[in-house]
């Protein structure tokens, strides 16, 4: 399936884009960490640490265990400071 | 209950006054506004990112949630985004209830669940330095204070 992924804030730097398009078969969203990071460095070091990583899939706030199936859109991002 | 994000800025007096003129079973109308601090005194400006698909639908679900849980009769929310400068208004929520406890804990809850759950990442840059803020360990022990109140009530 094609999913599209955000990035924001530190992640987004790292990684050195804020959006793509990517072709994967990854079951949850750790499986899809884990393909990203075999990529290239700016993926390792953005994923270094996963207790530092929040995920949304499809919009909704969610977590590492979650399954992929049938989602358009997950993204990474550190924990949220807004107020 | 309304929720808005927007770059631009907007003025406190304005939205406390039109918000409390539609009121029409309300004693008390609580306000908090959140301004861009310089700890240092030599911020430049802050920068706060934000997930747009997904922050609107997350204030408004806070909103709806603090509603029903405070028995609100009203509830706003405005959050910005972008470059602000020391000084300026970042956010504000304004709640109004019958009574105080209510108007106060609403606007309280509701802070809680911004500084945490709601998609915005703030970025302090000066002339030598740009640092993303670091999540505090206290906001998400705020978080989790609701909870339990929530769960001593049931039970």
């Amino acid at each position: 399936m094609t999913v599209d992924i955000l990035y924001f804030a530190w992640v987004r730097e790292r990684v050195g884009l804020s959006q793509e398009s990517y072709q994967t078969s990854a079951a949850t969203v750790a499986d899809l960490i884990a393909e990203l990071v075999a990529r290239d460095e700016g993926y390792s070091a953005a994923f270094a640490d996963l207790s530092a990583i929040c995920v949304a899939v499809d919009q909704e706030l969610s977590d590492l265990t979650a399954p992929l199936a049938d989602c358009r859109e997950v993204a990474f991002f550190p924990p949220m400071t807004g107020g | 209950m309304s929720a808005r994000v927007q770059e631009a800025a907007f003025d406190v007096a304005a939205e406390v006054a039109a918000f409390q003129s539609a009121l029409t079973q309300s004693g008390a109308v609580v306000s908090f506004t959140g301004v861009v601090r310089d700890d240092t005194g030599s911020l430049d400006y802050m920068f706060i990112e934000h997930y747009p698909g997904m922050t609107l639908a997350a204030l408004e679900k806070f909103a709806n949630q603090a509603t029903v849980k405070f028995g609100l009769e009203k509830v706003l929310v405005i959050h910005r985004y972008g470059r602000l400068q020391p000084g300026e208004e970042i956010m504000m929520v304004v709640t109004a209830a019958r009574h105080r406890k209510d108007a106060f804990a609403g606007a309280d809850y509701l802070m809680d669940y911004l500084k945490s759950r709601a998609p915005f990442w703030k970025k302090e840059v000066s002339q030598d330095s740009a640092t993303w803020v670091a999540a505090k360990d206290q906001d998400e022990a705020a978080l989790a204070e609701w909870s339990l109140k929530s769960a001593a009530k049931e039970s």
